[in-house]
């Protein structure tokens, strides 16, 4: 999140598009509850209507992956207005703070020119080269750019001709709003573009989980810029995170491109620490002009202070040398490469650590076979998962299954101490509160355990590159580790001193700072642990800082982006609720009051650097470069019943497609109807915390199938019987709930169906069922390869 | 001064961490269930399941809307289930809820038939460790939400109020809800102009009220709930072990209005005693023979079924 939970309350305006945070974020569906209760207005968008939507103030129906449409009709919605009514809008927002000025190489052809794809495209290799999707530079090579917006070649004017298809009737017949209601939304959300109001967009895996879920981002953040809601309270670009500590373990690295705080993990070509930092530094952050702070021009001190932190007793160039290099494609790393990799007899051995496969891998009857190409799985779980029980499911017999398993049991949250870091970055350290059950250990334990083991082995025996293992420090107390230890080893410590670092301004490429991860630089100090702080003052302004409550990073700032929240001499664009606010008064020159500013330089006319500082031209991007293009542009769902109305180019151009012998792609003939998952309240991913406990199992008992009664009628299928789904890849079995909360989509004319399938169900707990992941496809975003878990084609049958 | 609980079903979202909160803390098991073509379950309130959420579909020309409502015991001023108990097992506590002495209770069933809202329901004396009956084991007796007396008493909240991440579940002072309540009701108007506050009157005032969207029985609550009126009950209907308990001095005559059976508080007299002072401050003596007692209790029943319904301070 950009923002945070808390300040949901400050908003005006909230649409939940991609999640539904009544039944997936309960919790903090207070604090959404709390803006209603100040006026402001709840949108739910989404397939079918939910429990978010049953507290909504409007609700529009959504065929599931069509977000570009409905959103690039708002993005239109907006542009007109804002010729009409430009005063209802922040154009000296979008003109200082976004792209939108920048000129783009002439050469470059956007997807009205080119039937849907991008200058660049070469489909042999289904990826785009993006020269001329480029700056233009001046001689001193800084951008050029037209702040009166109205240069052909600039980002707003080719953001207006991009988007000038995205009419309302085309967007409702694509996506099957109905239209007066999309209208409705359009009017509702572009009234937050006023300077002083703000809107925040809430998304989750309903976004994230499509074969262009990147661009379906990228397109929230267009409308964010737009109306000029990033960085002001009650505004932003938020993912609701699905568990307590995601955030966190994605800021530890959970991918597989980075490093601990979004350093890029180092591929082949990058010989030596040097080459590695200048490539990164050439290909993501040059910049030439003195206004842009460019933050990440730091790169190479958190990079050696990263090393430093894993290899004390070498130069950081010499444990660069330790580090794993890739040397495929990113794809073949994700989630989807990787049991391709062991379906194909390519990886052997696999700890699965809290992760659950077996139900929540896409295809997961491939993912089960590879399983079973294993030669040995290590499963460290509370309970027998699924993935722990694969070789004694019902469909194999376990002697032909030669895969050793074995099954670590692990501490529960509250039996081991630590922290967590919650959607909005809040690091939060949690207690102890009773001890592990039986031999379950903490993961912190477990892993301890594990590498001072492996170390005495690489010591003993050698083995090729062991000095990976036997170099690497790790000392955080012996066969019974201190957490404490780890985490001032991630907040960092100056060598020469020892003692603990109080910002990542103090850190250094020289190899005299080590830090675990520059971006929780500040949150244990000589002043102690940050994330362990309780104070209940909401701090300045009242939205809600807390800024002695817990930690967040970077450097406790609550609200990133924040300076975009204040014009360029430092005043808040909303003198109600103020993020920051430039103090002429304070200081012996000047200061910020409110939130920790990004960057502590004064305002932008009085010297101060561009807004966005993290970006090496300053500027939010309207205009940025990714995998499938700079713009993003509705493509149907690799399985999809229709055509594509706004071009020739059906899907995404340039996600990855596989081709096992059990990857199967469905035919609309056969399997007409749009299929989509998603969670429910009473259970939690995968299921085996929730289909183990009694009282929540009694709330959902078994897995259930919600369709539409036209649909059930159409089929025979009554409420509460029995109904089959069943799609290229398998089928499951399990109740039908047949609802008027799913209508039938009407597309173009033509009507489609969707049904909706929750993904929690297994074969071991106490309730069991088919994973509904026995039907989604083995293809993943463009950008991140996240699976297409949300929109794939089905048929149903009454059981 | 009484306490209350208002429900806001514009807040509630139908998570039901209020349905597990109270098994929780009441030490309830699961039933097993089956999906029924529904969210809501348990399909109906048990001696298992005090607390539930009922879901409701309304469809209207391709739109649709899903209320969310509250149903558990209502705590009534009026309430039937202690006018027709006929072993004083149901009791108005001073704090405003209808508390039950599952020790006394002879499982009857009156209080099931009675009650307006279908609220008590039968079953084994041992569902749940917390509440422990010992005479006359193994017997009926019946079961339903106590507003997590012990709880209050202790100065913390209900445990559904405690776990409501939205906030729907308030518990208050009932005078400062019922402000609320109306509050709330007012704002809501301009979206539901049916919007009610449920409870502010029925029945005497209910000490759990509802901020309801719609009229009461579009949410499933009876539209005007009345007491109505009840057979008579004959002491030849009372258990044997009743009667020897009594006889024998392990229950009293009436009811002691202490602690929960099977709990540990202790709260002073004091704060409980509107029961037993003004029956004993109405009966005039400080002890009386079992037999008269007995006599009174069921006479009392009888002239309550004959007359119109009577509220607690008849």
């Amino acid at each position: 999140m950009t923002n945070h939970w808390n300040d949901i309350a400050n908003s005006d305006c909230m649409m939940a598009i991609g999640s539904n945070p009544a039944e997936n974020h309960p919790a903090a569906f207070g604090h959404i509850t709390e803006a209603k209760e100040r006026g402001a207005k709840l949108i739910s968008v989404d397939p079918r209507f939910t429990r978010t939507s049953a507290k909504a103030d409007i609700y529009a129906q959504m065929r599931s992956g069509t977000d570009i449409a409905f959103i690039g009709g708002m993005i239109k919605y907006v542009l007109d207005d804002m010729d009409k009514n430009p005063e209802n809008y922040n154009i000296v927002y979008v003109t200082e703070y976004t792209n939108a000025s920048f000129l783009i190489n002439p050469d470059f052809q956007g997807a009205v020119d080119l039937d849907g794809t991008f200058s660049g495209y070469d489909s042999s290799q289904r990826s785009y080269d993006r020269t001329t999707w480029k700056y233009q530079y001046d001689e001193s090579g800084i951008p050029k750019r037209d702040k009166t917006l109205t240069d052909p070649n600039c980002v707003f004017q080719l953001l207006k001709k991009h988007f000038a298809r995205y009419d309302a009737d085309i967007c409702c017949n694509i996506t099957g709003a109905d239209k007066a209601t999309y209208l409705d939304i359009c009017r509702t959300y572009a009234a937050t573009g006023k300077p002083g109001k703000s809107g925040t967009i809430m998304y989750a895996m309903g976004t994230t989980q499509h074969t262009n879920g990147t661009q379906m981002i990228r397109s929230y953040v267009i409308l964010q810029l737009l109306l000029g809601n990033i960085g002001v309270a009650g505004g932003g670009i938020n993912a609701l995170r699905g568990e307590s500590n995601v955030q966190g373990s994605t800021d530890m690295c959970l991918l597989a491109h980075i490093l601990p705080g979004y350093l890029k993990q180092p591929i082949n070509k990058d010989q030596t620490l040097e080459e590695h930092n200048n490539r990164v530094l050439t290909s993501y952050y040059t910049n030439n002009d003195d206004k842009s702070l460019n933050w990440w021009k730091n790169y190479p001190k958190y990079m050696a202070s990263l090393i430093k932190a894993w290899y004390r007793d070498v130069t950081p160039s010499e444990g660069y040398q330790y580090l794993p290099k890739t040397t495929k494609p990113y794809n073949d790393y994700s989630w989807i490469g990787l049991f391709e990799a062991m379906y194909d007899g390519v990886i052997k051995g696999l700890m699965c650590w809290g992760q659950n496969p077996a139900v929540c891998g896409p295809n997961v009857n491939m993912e089960r076979k590879a399983l079973e190409k294993l030669d040995w799985l290590v499963a460290v779980d509370l309970w027998e998962t699924e993935t722990a029980a694969f070789w004694n499911r019902s469909d194999v017999n376990p002697a032909d299954i030669n895969t050793e398993v074995f099954l670590l049991p692990a501490a529960a949250s509250y039996e081991k101490e630590g922290s967590v870091t919650n959607s909005g970055r809040w690091m939060q350290w949690r207690y102890k509160a009773v001890s592990p059950v039986g031999e379950a250990k903490a993961d912190l334990e477990i892993i301890n355990a594990l590498v001072l083991k492996l170390k005495e082995l690489y010591e003993q025996e050698g083995g090729p590159l062991a000095e990976a293992i036997t170099k690497l420090t790790w000392d955080y107390g012996g066969s019974h580790p201190d957490v404490h230890m780890v985490a001032k080893e991630v907040n960092g410590r100056d060598l020469s001193t020892g003692k603990l670092l109080g910002s990542f301004g103090a850190l250094k490429d020289d190899g005299t700072t080590i830090s675990g991860n520059w971006l929780y630089c500040a949150s244990y100090t000589e002043a102690g642990n940050m994330s362990a702080r309780r104070n209940p003052d909401p701090g300045m302004f009242n939205i809600g800082l807390y800024p002695e409550w817990g930690w967040c990073w970077p450097v406790n700032r609550r609200i990133i982006y924040n300076r975009a929240s204040v014009d360029l001499d430092g005043n808040p664009w909303d003198s109600e609720q103020p993020v920051i606010k430039w103090n002429p008064t304070k200081g012996e020159s000047g200061g910020w009051d409110g939130d920790i500013p990004d960057g502590g330089a004064p305002p932008v006319n009085q010297g101060g650097y561009y807004a966005f500082i993290m970006q090496a031209e300053g500027h939010s991007r309207l205009f940025g470069a990714l995998n499938d293009g700079p713009f993003p542009e509705h493509y149907e769902p690799w399985e999809s019943p229709v055509e594509n109305l706004l071009s020739g180019t059906q899907n995404d151009p340039a996600f990855k497609i596989w081709d096992s012998d059990m990857d199967h792609k469905g035919d609309p003939g056969r399997y007409p109807i749009v299929a989509t998952t998603y969670r429910i309240s009473e259970h939690w991913q995968a299921g085996q915390m929730t289909r183990n406990l009694p009282w929540l199992v009694e709330l959902m008992p078994e897995l259930f199938i919600e369709l539409s009664e036209e649909l059930a009628a159409e089929k025979g299928i009554v409420n509460g019987g029995r109904v089959i789904v069943e799609t290229a890849r398998g089928s499951v079995e399990g109740v039908a709930m047949v609802t008027k909360r799913f209508q039938p989509f009407k597309l173009n004319g033509r009507v489609v169906h969707e049904v909706g399938i929750p993904w929690h169900w297994g074969y071991t707990g106490l309730s069991t069922g088919d994973s509904a992941n026995v039907l989604t496809p083995h293809v993943g975003d463009a950008n991140t390869m996240i699976p297409e878990y949300k929109a794939f084609l089905c048929n149903v049958r009454k059981a | 001064m009484p306490k209350a609980m208002l429900f806001d079903s514009s807040k509630c979202m139908a998570c039901r961490g209020c349905q597990v909160a109270c098994k929780q803390w009441w030490e309830l098991p699961a039933v097993p269930t089956t999906n029924q073509g529904t969210y809501e379950n348990p399909p109906d309130l048990s001696a298992e399941t005090w607390n539930r959420i009922k879901f409701t579909e309304i469809g209207n020309n391709g739109t649709v809307r899903w209320l969310f409502t509250r149903q558990s015991c209502m705590h009534c001023t009026e309430a039937a289930c202690v006018n027709v108990c006929p072993v004083y097992a149901r009791s108005p506590h001073e704090l405003g809820f209808v508390t039950i002495d599952q020790e006394r209770c002879i499982g009857c069933g009156r209080c099931v038939e009675y009650c307006p809202f279908g609220v008590p329901k039968l079953g084994n004396y041992d569902v749940s460790p917390r509440i422990r009956v010992e005479l006359g084991t193994p017997r009926t007796v019946t079961y339903n939400c106590q507003l997590c007396r012990d709880r209050v008493e202790d100065g913390l909240i209900p445990a559904c109020a405690k776990t409501c991440p939205p906030g729907a579940i308030q518990f208050g002072e009932r005078a400062d809800l019922v402000e609320q309540g109306r509050a709330r009701v007012n704002a809501l108007k301009a979206t539901y102009p049916k919007a009610y506050l449920y409870g502010e009157n029925e029945l005497g005032g209910l000490h759990v009220m509802f901020v309801l969207t719609d009229e009461p029985g579009v949410h499933g609550l009876p539209e005007n709930p009345q007491v109505g009126t009840y057979p008579d009950f004959s002491a030849n209907e009372l258990p044997v072990w009743y009667i020897e308990a009594i006889d024998e001095g392990k229950l009293p005559v009436l009811p002691s209005l202490g602690p929960l059976p099977g709990l540990p508080a202790t709260p002073p007299a004091q704060e409980l005693g509107w029961g037993a002072a003004a029956l004993w401050s109405w009966l005039g003596i400080g002890v009386v023979g079992i037999g008269a007692a007995l006599g009174w209790a069921i006479r009392r029943r009888v002239a309550h079924g004959e007359e119109k319904p009577k509220t607690q301070e008849d």
